[in-house]
């Protein structure tokens, strides 16, 4: 103990006005939003570091983040456009609005899932809030995102196509959508891998099928009429609308003049839903609900799941 | 003691401890509501209170639950029961340069690990200079750290610790790393941190640092607190603790049991002719102690300064140190021909050991006292008296 009382130095609070932080087995969740709000700076610096760690010594650096979205999408425009010859005027830039999308969500989803366990090191020895660590892969997303748009900005500017300019604002609730659910999901399956380490392969499994799923490479109306009842449960997958609303945006064409082969078919070929705007964003806005509900929720399980984490690592 | 700074209020934490690990879906599936594990206790009902200002030692053998209870305090680890109050900011030092990304260089890795420690880039960017300079990289700072050798690493997460400007430092036996004089740097933070009224949690089993540093200090064993005492008392009940398991630093693997069957115990120690001395003079101490059977064992003196800093521990198993103590009670005189210390308050721990520093029979913290004058002018610690001729030829 001490004798004189201390001087604080300047810029120093004293002792009876500093925060108490309190440390017990269940935190509330206001308090764990709080805390994730306290910290985004660290969120920014941890994306920036795993973005940087990731290209670093590599001659091409960030271009590589772009070499395996055009190749996939290079793939799938020599499959379905040329060697099946779908018809649709320029339908790597239908592919590719699907695909900035999903590449978002499945580059989120494939990241964050095993981060915990990956970052154990610093999870076991230092304190910040953990959900950071889900966040910081899915802002790296972002960034790749952000990428990826620039490309296809390049895309569209070469093959003459523009955008329907007058719907671009639906982008705002689509992209809010998805950032919202990617985070959400992203927060549970980094949690749930901890305890169960095979979440990181069935997500793996789980991504292709929900791929297949959305309509990415085929155009929904193509499937529409054979879905019949099944209509509203295949809207209910949440990617779906999201996609949906990036192909209206960014593909001109709601319905594209059919070939001639083969002759019965009629005039004009429906691509997307013909729903009003309205729709697409009323879609868009119940998916960012949604996602809302899922990332409070995903933070309370995560509440749970994380004060055995640095014993389950 | 004025508000707290960390109130640690019945905290318990058990492990599970899974003898088989169920952790894959299979497993849960083919298994369910089966799980194999046992319990560990590693903290139970630890309850103290650290006052701001104040420097409290976590004192305990290996696997006492120092480090669950620091984790537990850091909030890397929550309690399984009970709560902790940190009030106002708190960095730890669990573990230096934790969270580094040794890809990146070292500045990009202050932004990192100051964000991670809750400072705001502002912040980091006003102790940027500081940091640089405490961790002495200078033109390094910019190379990646997977480049650094391990003193300029741990130099590096120290410097941005201490750094963070935190109302509370733990600190987790990092001082067992780095070299000396990086090891006297850090003890000089942790001393300007003190006079700056900061709140310091600190963990060792090293008692010379404990007594060194603290104002206080807990004992733990098993995950239960022997004692929250003074440093001297603490030291003395954490040595009576060590039964059979080695204690690395101490003096060696102390036996409690045989300490029970000697059963030796030290009644007191004075020093004839008064605590005052002269730098030189003999030095006539006496040690009364009790027996129930003749014991042979050698005697250990500890003579440190009043702010912990070991002077001397003399070795028990030296011919001259060693004596046959008969049963019942005894007195033992020790003879010291010249007390060669400079001028300074000195204290005095008293040590009855087995041969070869086996077994402590009994240890006693503070047992005496000795003030030491000196009209030299000679400085420092010990008397050093050169003889000093001269011989008129040239030099090789």
């Amino acid at each position: 103990m001490i004798e004189t009382p201390p001087v604080s130095p300047p810029g120093r609070r004293p002792p009876e006005q500093r925060d108490v932080r309190i440390v017990s087995a269940r935190s509330s969740l206001t308090h764990r939003f709080a805390e994730l709000w306290r910290t985004r700076e660290l969120l920014f610096y941890l994306t920036r570091s795993d973005v940087k760690v990731k290209y670093k010594n590599s001659a091409l650096g960030l271009l590589w983040s772009m070499v395996s979205p055009l190749m996939q999408l290079g793939i799938f425009w020599l499959v379905f456009g040329f060697i099946l010859k779908n018809g649709y005027p320029h339908f790597v830039v239908f592919l590719f609005a699907g695909l900035i999308a999903w590449n978002f969500f499945s580059g989120a989803l494939n990241t964050s899932t095993g981060i915990i366990v990956e970052r154990a090191g610093i999870v076991k020895k230092v304190s910040f809030p953990r959900e950071i660590l889900a966040l910081s892969t899915v802002a790296a997303q972002i960034f790749y995102f952000s990428m990826q748009a620039v490309a296809m900005a390049i895309i569209l500017v070469v093959l003459q196509s523009s955008p329907d300019w007058g719907v671009v604002w639906l982008l705002v609730p689509a992209i809010a959508a998805l950032v919202v659910l990617a985070s959400g999901f992203s927060v549970l399956l980094s949690a749930l891998n901890v305890k169960l380490r095979d979440m990181r392969h069935l997500i793996e499994v789980a991504m292709q099928l929900w791929f297949w799923l959305t309509p990415i490479v085929y155009p929904y109306e193509k499937l529409a009429p054979h879905l019949h009842w099944l209509k509203w449960f295949y809207l209910s997958n949440p990617m779906a609308p999201i996609v949906l609303t990036f192909q209206r945006v960014l593909y001109p064409h709601v319905a594209v003049p059919s070939t001639n082969y083969p002759p019965n078919l009629p005039k004009t070929l429906p691509v997307l839903p013909t729903w009003s705007l309205g729709t697409y964003a009323e879609l868009d806005c119940i998916i960012l609900g949604a996602g809302v509900v899922l990332m409070i929720f995903s933070v309370w399980v995560f509440g749970r799941l994380e004060g055995n984490f640095a014993e389950e690592l | 003691m004025g508000v707290p700074a960390v109130e640690v209020q019945q905290v318990s934490k058990h492990f599970r401890l899974n003898s088989e690990r169920h952790s894959s879906l299979k497993d849960r599936i083919i298994h369910p509501g089966r799980s194999t594990y046992s319990d560990l206790t590693a903290l139970q009902d630890v309850d103290f209170t650290v006052g701001a200002g104040e420097t409290v030692g976590i004192i305990g053998r290996n696997g006492s639950g120092k480090s669950t209870l620091l984790k537990c305090i850091c909030g890397v680890l929550q309690p399984t029961s009970g709560r902790i109050l940190v009030r106002g900011t708190l960095a730890a030092l669990l573990e230096l340069g934790a969270g580094f990304q040794i890809e990146l260089s070292g500045r990009d890795n202050i932004y990192l690990n100051g964000s991670m420690l809750g400072l705001s880039r502002r912040e980091v960017d006003r102790a940027f200079d500081a940091i640089v300079e405490f961790s002495e990289l200078g033109q390094f700072i910019d190379t990646q750290v997977k480049f650094y050798s391990s003193g300029m690493y741990v130099r590096l997460g120290f410097a941005i610790a201490v750094n963070v400007d935190p109302d509370v430092l733990v600190i987790d036996e990092v001082l067992a790393v780095g070299d000396e004089q990086f090891q006297a740097k850090c003890l000089d933070r942790i001393r300007t941190f003190q006079e700056e009224g900061r709140t310091i949690l600190f963990v060792s089993h090293n008692a010379d640092q404990i007594r060194a540093i603290c104002d206080r200090a807990v004992v733990l064993e098993g995950g239960r607190m022997l004692t929250d005492a003074s440093p001297g008392e603490a030291v003395r009940v954490f040595r009576e603790s060590l039964g059979g398991a080695p204690a690395a630093d101490e003096l060696g693997a102390p036996n409690r049991q045989e300490r029970a069957v000697r059963n030796v115990e030290i009644l007191g120690v004075d020093i004839v002719g008064g605590a005052r001395v002269h730098t030189g003079d003999a030095l006539h101490m006496r040690v009364g102690l009790r027996t129930k059977e003749p014991v042979a064992a050698g005697l250990v003196l500890e003579i440190h300064k009043l702010n912990g800093e070991l002077l001397v521990r003399t070795d028990p198993d030296a011919a001259r140190s060693r004596v046959e103590i008969p049963s019942g009670e005894s007195v033992v005189t020790v003879d010291v021909d010249s007390f060669d210390v400079l001028d300074g308050a000195y204290q005095v721990n008293v040590g009855i050991v087995g041969p070869h520093g086996t077994a402590i029979y009994d240890w006693l913290e503070c047992a005496t006292s000795i003030e030491v004058t000196y009209e030299g002018r000679a400085a420092g610690m010990i008397a050093l008296v050169p003889t000093v001729a001269v011989e008129p030829r040239p030099w090789y």
